[in-house]
Parts: structure tokens; sequence; C-alpha cells
């Protein structure tokens, strides 16, 4: 047990190992972090599909409950998203025991990218597992596969960033609680999720479009029917800016150790 | 050579609070360094601030020659550090833990060395067992292996026998000599004074965020100087001339008397002689690390 110099450090494979340990620690509770939100989302689609069709106009020629489907299968992939990295972060630093990868020489990028591909993955996973839940009720079209692709990696990308963000600040389970129920959740309801905005007043149409989850949804949806309420390149726009905005605002607080390092 | 620690005027503030107010240090390598203070002290921000858990308000500090904050990988993988709290994450096993803060330092294919520390600290039947299982000695030492995955040079213990039991508390001792011995650095607190005495080549004492000493354990413990002659007498009398040493009293005729130096004992003896009293038992005790540290805590 001599004391030896430092062994040869590995690029990248501290990264790898945060990005893995994150991606077992939802892989372990499967049953809780990927089924349980499958089921879910197929409540959703049973009552939704049954209480509403034929009651909204979504697109034309689309019906109702294949149109909910892209819907709930994104809306999955955001919450998914946020919830593990805000959920595993908080947990660390309620536990004390984010202080296993505070004293190890990850950098702030390796940081941010670990939690952020976890994130990522939980969310595609559980969407992936909506969508092959859910298309057994009616035929889903896939028109144009890689928008609906570039929008669910965008979208998790997105959440998972917040979620990141949420983990940070957060201090009690309350103050999580309060970002999910009064930011997240409403933000997710009120995207477009179970209805196309054109069937909505002007005034709301106009507040939708405020909001990004929004542009998440429609570009996620266009992927499936060739057809969204906008451009999915204005969509992929204001998504991907979103991305950038919130991933340069989570590198900072990382980095200079915002309730991390005190 | 560079030192394995170098802490230069460090100050910490939490708002108000003055956490550290200028310390210096320096730590050699191969040292068995003690860290002592009451709570609240600063000895575990100082070293939060070494392993760069926290940051210092100003001052620097450096860990085998590397800054802790613009050389915090090189710093980092030189340090190993066994956290007070008793934490741990609730998801894995004991085998699994230690793979990935292995791997949290850059290194793969690591078990021969993982084996070996599992080993060492006697977990290999637990190495499959999830740490929700373990008992809380288990656990600490697993906290102890995990500051070790990455063979670091510097080893910082935060009172790591802290609701330990006899038995592990003494199997830790022996395994952390061990590293010491193998030429590791270790850095101790501890509230277990004779812990420190008996492990410590030197120590520094934090109050208030001060550094109020720092000297080799047999400096400090001669500081204090002299030791003390526990007598009980027959008749329970205590010659007038002798008065002036006696530190405490027991009505059954015993009496603990001050010494500069054992010559001195040959002169209560001789005064016990004279007054015409037997010594009907005597034991000469020395001065430990605890009398040092409540007579420094309390000077300043």
């Amino acid at each position: 047990m001599a004391a030896q110099s430092p062994v040869a450090y590995r690029p990248m494979h501290g990264f790898y190992t945060l990005f893995y340990k994150e991606w077992l620690r939802f892989w372990k509770v499967s049953v809780q972090t990927i089924l349980a939100p499958v089921l879910t989302a197929l409540l959703y689609l049973l009552v939704f599909a049954h209480t509403l069709r034929g009651h909204i106009d979504v697109y034309p020629g689309v019906d109702y409950t294949a149109f909910l489907i892209p819907g709930l299968a994104m809306m999955s992939v955001l919450q998914n998203a946020f919830a593990n990295s805000s959920s595993s972060l908080m947990q660390s630093k309620m536990t004390g025991n984010i202080v296993f990868i505070l004293l190890p020489p990850l950098s702030h990028r390796e940081f941010f990218s670990a939690y952020l591909l976890a994130a990522m993955a939980r969310g595609l996973s559980v969407g992936t597992g909506v969508f092959l839940a859910t298309i057994w009720f009616v035929h889903v079209p896939l028109a144009h596969p890689l928008w609906a692709i570039a929008f669910a990696v965008a979208g998790s990308g997105v959440m998972g960033t917040l979620g990141i963000i949420g983990g940070l600040h957060s201090d009690k389970i309350d103050q999580l609680a309060a970002f999910q129920n009064f930011i997240i959740l409403p933000l997710t309801f009120l995207s477009g999720v179970f209805y196309s905005i054109h069937s909505l007043s002007p005034f709301w149409q106009a507040l939708s479009h405020l909001n990004p989850i929004f542009y998440m949804i429609d570009g996620f949806r266009y992927g499936f029917f060739g057809q969204g309420d906008v451009s999915p390149w204005l969509s992929l726009a204001i998504v991907a800016a979103s991305f950038l905005a919130l991933s340069l605002l989570t590198l900072h607080l990382i980095r200079s150790g915002y309730k991390l390092r005190h | 050579m560079t030192t394995a620690i170098h802490v230069d005027r460090v100050v910490k503030r939490y708002g108000a609070l003055q956490a550290l107010d200028g310390v210096t240090l320096e730590v050699e390598r191969g040292e068995f360094f003690g860290l002592l203070g009451p709570n609240g002290a600063g000895k575990t921000t100082l070293i939060s601030i070494l392993a760069g858990v926290t940051l210092a308000t100003s001052g620097s500090a450096r860990v085998m020659g590397h800054d802790v904050v613009t050389e915090y990988r090189q710093a980092r993988r030189s340090l190993g550090v066994v956290p007070q709290e008793l934490v741990f994450d609730p998801f894995f096993t004991v085998r699994e833990t230690l793979t990935i803060q292995s791997g949290y330092y850059g290194l793969r294919n690591n078990r021969a060395w993982i084996d070996e520390v599992i080993e060492h600290l006697d977990l290999t039947e637990k190495a499959d067992t999830n740490m929700r299982a373990l008992s809380g000695g288990m656990k600490r030492r697993v906290l102890v292996a995990q500051a070790l995955v990455h063979k670091p040079p510097v080893i910082v213990l935060d009172e790591p026998t802290a609701g330990v039991d006899v038995e592990l508390r003494k199997a830790l001792w022996t395994f952390i000599r061990r590293l010491n011995r193998d030429g590791h650095t270790i850095v101790l607190t501890t509230h277990y004074l004779e812990e420190a005495e008996a492990l410590c080549g030197r120590i520094a004492m934090l109050k208030q965020g001060r550094i109020v000493a720092l000297d080799t354990t047999r400096n400090l413990l001669d500081m204090q100087g002299g030791c003390y002659v526990d007598v009980r007498l027959d008749p329970a009398r205590l010659p007038e001339s002798l008065a002036p040493r006696v530190v405490e009293h027991e009505n059954g005729g015993t009496w603990r008397l001050a010494l500069r130096d054992y010559a001195e004992l040959e002169d209560v003896l001789a005064a016990l002689r004279g007054a015409g009293v037997r010594v009907q038992e005597l034991e000469v005790v020395q001065r430990d690390l605890e009398e040092v540290f409540v007579r420094i805590m309390s000077g300043h």
C-alpha cells in the first residue's frame, strides 16, 4: 500500500462514470422511473381519448387519439427528463452524498453533460415506452421521423437542463415541488398536448406562443403528421435557443459552485 | 520538495460569521498531522477548502504543490477525504460505490486495487451488499475506502472515529498508521485527544478560525511541563510546606501534587518523611494533551 503518485488520468472517464452512475440510478428503480410514467400516460390516453374524441378539432383528417399519442409521448419525455436531473441532484444535496461528486476532479462541463445526458436518456426511454405502449390503439403515421427525433432530443435537453437548475437551486423538497407544480406542470399542460392551439381563442393562442414547451410538442407532432400549428423550423429555432441559453446559465451556475461549493 | 499541504492566509466568511481568520500552515510529506479544536473552530471548513468543496474568501491553499482552485484537477487527484458525516448513496452496493468513485478520478480497470482496499478494511463479506443494509461502522469503513480508491498521497480524515465502537476504532488506526508508514501524508481531526496524542507527530490547534498552537506533539506536551504525583498518606495529613503543590484533595487522605519535573519527587518524599507521614500509595501521572488543549483554549 505504498504511497504513489496519482495514477494517470484518463480523459472523459470521469464524465462517463458520472453518466453511468446517473443512468444506473434510474435504471435500478425502473418500475418507478420508467414503467410508472408509461402507465400514467396510458391512463391519460384512455381517459382523454374516450371523453374528448369528437369534441375537439385537431388537424384535418387526423383522429384525436392519434393526435394525442405524440403529445403524451413528448410530455412524458419532458417531464421525466426534468424529474431525473432535478430529483437526483436534490436528493444528493439533501443526503449529503453530493460530496462524492464534488471531491473528484470533475470539471463543470463534465458535471453538466453527465447529468444532462442521463436526464435525456430517462426522458427518451419513457417517451419510447409511451409510444410503444400506445400505438396499438390507433394508427399513428410517422411522416418525418428525423423531425420527431430532433424535437425529442432537443426537448429532453431543455428540460434536463432546467432540471439541473431546479435541483441546484432547491434546498428543500418543497422548493423543487413548487418549481415542478407551479412552473413545469402548467407549462406542459397548456402546451397543446391535449389540443391544437387553433381551437383556442386568439388571446390563449397568443399566450401559448410564449410557452417554449408548446414549440417542443408542436414540432414533435409535426414529425408524425407533417403538419403543425407553427413552422417546425421556427419551433426548432426557439427550442435550440432555449437549450443554448439554459445550458450557458447552468454551466455558469455549476462553475461558480452555486449552492454546491459554499 | 514541495510540501503536502500549504495553506496561506486563508480567510473564510459566511456573512457576518468569520469561520477562518487568516490561517497559515504547512504539512510536510509523510507527516501524521493533527488538526484540533472545539466545535465551530473551523477545522471542517479548512478541510473543505483543501478539498475544493468550499471556496475561500481570500488566501490560497495547495495540495502537493497544486493550487486547489486553479489546478483543481491535480490537487483533487492528490487528496483523499474521509468526510465527517456518514453519507452514502443508497442505490449502490459497496463494490459499485467504490468502482464509481474510482471512475470519477478517471481510473478504469481499477478492480485489483479496489479489491485490496476492500480486503484491508475487512469489507470483503459486504462487498456486494447495498449500502443501506450496512451498519454505521461498516459505512464508515466504506467512506475510508472511497477516500483511498484513487491512491491519493494525502489523506484527510475528518473525525473518522466519531460514534465508532472501540474495535473498529483500533482497526481503523492500525490501517491508517500503516498507510502513514507507507508514505501517505495523513491529516486528522478528532475530538479524541488521546488518539491525536498517540498518532500525530505534529498538531495545530484552532480556535474561532485562528491557529492558536502549532508544534510537535512532544513540544506541546512539554510546554505544559511537569507531571503529577498522587499520594495516599497515613496519617491523612499533608505537611504545610507541600500545600502550594496541591491540585486535588480527596477526603480519604489522597492528594494530587504538581511537580515541575521528576527530580522534585524526592523533595516531596523528603518533606513527608520530615513530617512523619508515611506514603501508603504513590502514582506518578503524566500530563496529557487534553490538559494542554484545555489550557491553550482557555488562554486565548
